[in-house]
């Protein structure tokens, strides 16, 4: 059964937001990726391709290296998303803050 | 600015997690829930009625400046305690959107500072994801300029 990998399922784990993080300062290669975890080599190639599939995670020819690169359009994809949503509550709850920032000095 | 509000919509689950950590000691957090002038003033509604307490239940109104209702909310409150949660139901009146279960969670930090944890359940998966898209209308410039910044940084 071939399982059907969406961007959101791919952000879900700990793991792979991690590597994203990394790999948004600037490209890198399995291995230098793979340094950052305790976890095993394996595990992370794992990752890095479950990000790759998505195309959270772009692939380049280097030398005799490969090294990922962050696939922005598809960063912005998911930000598109949920940010509005989290903006909206964002706003909201600014302005309870404030609100009650002034009750307090008021009282 | 930094971003203290936090949200989890996880793919194919019919929840949505959001966590916020306020500058406000617990009592004052949980305040501007049960106050139904507190109320009006950061959620832009009227509670009409406001019962704060177990099988209570809540009216939200807003009207325009002619007088007409342009949004209505409802619910019952199945769980209350001070300072802790408060567990109720939210349905929109005339919208196609379901009723949702909603947990609230009030935690203090320090003194000072306090957090909110809201775990809203959804009927389905496709009601969760219709209700994530309603954030649109009020944040969708914003964001786009937050993102602007984001994604020229990434270049």
């Amino acid at each position: 059964m071939e399982l059907r990998r969406d961007v959101f399922q791919a952000i879900a784990d700990p793991t792979r937001r991690a590597i994203i993080t990394l790999v948004a300062l600037h490209a890198m290669t399995p291995t230098a990726i793979a340094g950052n975890f305790d976890s095993s080599r394996q595990t992370i190639s794992k990752h890095i391709q479950i990000l790759t599939e998505c195309e959270l995670l772009e692939q380049r020819q280097n030398g005799r290296e490969i090294y990922y690169h962050l696939n922005p359009k598809k960063i912005k994809e998911i930000a598109d998303f949920i940010e509005p949503f989290r903006k909206f509550w964002d706003d909201r709850f600014n302005k309870l803050e404030s609100i009650m920032k002034k009750y307090r000095t008021k009282k | 600015m930094e971003r203290k509000t936090k949200v989890t919509a996880e793919a194919n689950k019919q929840e949505i997690i959001i966590t916020r950590e306020f500058d406000l000691p617990l009592e004052l957090l949980f305040k501007a829930y049960i106050d139904p002038e507190i109320i009006e003033q950061w959620m832009g509604s009227k509670a009409v009625k406001l019962e704060n307490k177990k099988h209570g239940s809540w009216r939200l109104e807003k009207k325009d400046a002619q007088g007409t209702v342009v949004f209505q909310a409802n619910g019952t409150i199945h769980e209350f305690v001070p300072n802790q949660k408060i567990i109720r139901t939210f349905e929109m009146d005339n919208t196609p959107f379901g009723v949702q279960l909603e947990f609230l969670e009030f935690e203090k930090l320090t003194e000072d500072t306090s957090k909110l944890n809201m775990h809203v359940v959804y009927r389905s998966v496709a009601d969760r994801d219709q209700y994530l898209q309603i954030g649109m209308d009020k944040g969708v410039n914003m964001a786009h300029n937050q993102l602007q910044k984001v994604l020229e940084k990434l270049k």
